[in-house]
């Protein structure tokens, strides 16, 4: 467990924010500017803000009214930087052996080859950095931060330099390491669909503020934490396998009602995370019939929100959790929406990841 | 080969050589660690008096090195407090092979620091941090990272500070004038020997060596600098 309580005046900013982060994978969610960034270096303590109460498993790493500040080398952290930050001098062995070189406990050989083959860079071991492609780098910055013992890990927008196949190569690693790592995951990013898919749980900020936090889907539900408003919009929601049928559909259940998405590979049971993007979701007042949509979600509105220019965000919900769908103030209008009306959301596309809903 | 060297060149050449190389691998090995450590200050620290010791430091650069040897005999000479001080120690430099070296030390100080500094200040601190989160301490920051990124600027500061080590020959000959065996290094035998008749050829024979310890101390800058810079490039070497 992390707890952060922090004030810091920077660039006109005020920064005056606090949260807990539990096991798990906690993303620091919210725009440029925001203090994302700035939280994350107080936490590695390579910024000293104005005052502030750090404390990870009860290990005080900052206190200001006590004085307490520990310089970074001191604080047992893996830091993943956005830009890798690998030592250019060193090879990518020496790199992953960095941060042993400076522990009290040298990690054994089989932590070494355990963290080296999940990140899949045996290959690489001999090789110098500067002849690495983005993606690889980036797999070799998650294991050097792993290899150092830490007793928590940050990572800053580590996926931000790197092309959209690259992401999708990096994206399952960090999945795996908040299923396996037994420390918390402070992780920062703008992007809707990184939280969605990663997030344990959500620390949305803004201008300095914690505006929400709480589990991913919660957070996530609530339209107006969202960044870049509602084209990124969307609901994340838990299902599990719950057949595979032989037109090559595979059949979820979310919450009870079924939903039929392309074949997913996995055993009956295996939980899956869903995230349905505002803007595929139509939404009818009546069960529509003679449409080929196979997911239609019945619900009651629980909250509209006009935004600017001609969009309306609805938020439904459904016996498969919070949905939320981008219609235009036209539409919510002729289909008097209010809430506490029952409506139909029809589904036209669901994006998938692997879940870890286990305990947690 | 250093007998075919000094039978080549005469007992008085050939000591010139000698010393000429002492005198230069001194100066630039005693002036290595303060350098360093100079260049580091000017490069990352924040200090009254920063523009004034960068001052003092290019000094040696702009100045008529009669007036910079000038003013190391004002201050060290064994009846100046300083040289006094000094001399009660042990360390006398006044007309002595190791004023010679100091005086070498200073003409090529400006040039070693700056090669230095400029390499300090292309080593992005972000690195410096990782570092830090890693667990290192800043002592050990600077002896695996910034050290070794510092290293092609290092070799290139030393190698540049022995080669005008080398040649120095105003403030030398001001500090510690043209003693044989004791301060003629090549420049101050190559103009002793121009003052006499006869001297030509005992002089250009200095001249040949002059060229080619300069040109080997180019070549070997050039070679070591590449496979350094290939090194801490991150390149597969």
């Amino acid at each position: 467990m992390l707890e952060v309580s922090l004030t810091h005046r920077f660039e006109g900013i005020a920064l005056d924010i606090g949260f807990q982060a539990p096991a798990g994978l906690t993303v620091l969610f919210g725009r440029s500017g925001s203090g994302k960034t700035t939280i994350v270096n107080a936490v590695a303590g390579l910024l000293r803000p104005d005052a502030g109460r750090i404390v990870v498993d009860d290990r005080v790493l900052l206190d200001s009214a006590r004085g307490i500040h520990l310089p970074p080398h001191r604080r047992q952290l893996g830091y993943i930087f956005q830009e890798g930050r690998l030592f250019p001098h060193l090879t990518v062995r020496q790199n992953l052996k960095f941060g042993a070189w400076f522990s009290a406990r040298t990690p054994p050989r089989a932590e070494f080859d355990r963290v080296v083959g999940m990140l899949g860079i045996g290959p690489l071991l001999d090789r110098r950095p500067g002849a690495l492609s983005g993606g690889e780098k980036q797999r070799v910055a998650i294991g050097r931060a792993l290899l150092s013992a830490p007793r928590l890990i940050l990572a800053d927008e580590p996926l931000a330099a790197l092309d959209a196949p690259r992401k999708a190569e990096i994206l399952p690693y960090f999945e795996r390491l908040r299923d396996e790592a037994a420390v918390p995951i402070l992780y920062v990013s703008h992007s809707a669909s990184e939280v969605a898919r990663l997030a344990t749980t959500v620390v949305a900020l803004e201008t300095g503020q914690v505006i929400r936090q709480g589990p991913a889907a919660e957070v996530l539900g609530d339209p107006s934490v969202l960044p870049a408003g509602a084209r990124e919009a969307g609901a994340v929601l838990s299902a599990r396998i719950a057949a595979q049928h032989e037109d090559g559909l595979t059949e979820l259940d979310a919450g009870g009602h079924p939903l039929f998405l392309p074949r997913i590979a996995g055993d009956t049971g295996t939980p899956v995370r869903l995230r349905i993007a505002a803007h595929d979701v139509i939404l009818s007042r009546e069960r529509p019939v003679g449409l080929s949509s196979l997911n239609i979600l019945p619900g009651t509105v629980a909250e509209l929100r006009a935004g600017e220019g001609p969009g309306a965000m609805v938020a439904l919900d459904t016996p498969a959790g919070r949905v939320l769908a981008r219609i235009t103030r036209r539409s919510a209008s002729a289909l008097e929406l209010a809430p506490g009306q029952s409506c139909h959301a029809i589904v036209k596309s669901v994006a998938v990841a692997p879940d870890d809903i286990g305990g947690r | 080969m250093s007998n075919l060297l000094a039978n080549w060149l005469g007992p008085e050449e050939w000591r010139a050589v000698a010393l000429s190389l002492q005198v230069s691998f001194w100066a630039v090995a005693a002036s290595l660690p303060p350098g360093l450590f100079i260049a580091y200050a000017l490069a990352r620290w924040r200090f009254p008096g920063k523009q004034l010791l960068n001052g003092l430091v290019h000094l040696p650069l702009i100045l008529p090195p009669v007036v910079t040897g000038y003013i190391l005999l004002l201050g060290l000479n064994p009846n100046a407090p300083l040289g006094r001080a000094l001399a009660e120690i042990g360390i006398v430099f006044a007309f002595s092979w190791t004023g010679a070296a100091l005086a070498a030390a200073v003409m090529a100080f400006p040039l070693m620091v700056r090669a230095i500094r400029l390499a300090i200040e292309a080593v992005d601190p972000k690195l410096e941090q990782a570092a830090a989160t890693l667990g290192a301490a800043p002592v050990w920051v600077f002896l695996t990272v910034t050290l070794p990124m510092v290293l092609p600027g290092i070799v290139a500061g030393a190698i540049l500070a022995f080669a005008k080590a080398m040649g120095e020959f105003g403030a030398t000959i001001t500090f510690v004038s043209n003693i044989p065996g004791q301060t003629r290094t090549i420049p101050s035998a190559i103009y002793a020997f121009l003052q006499v008749p006869g001297g030509e050829n005992a002089a250009m024979k200095l001249v040949l060596v002059s060229v080619t310890v300069a040109m080997a101390a180019l070549l070997l800058s050039e070679w070591v600098g590449r496979r350094v810079a290939a090194r801490v490039g991150g390149r597969d070497a």
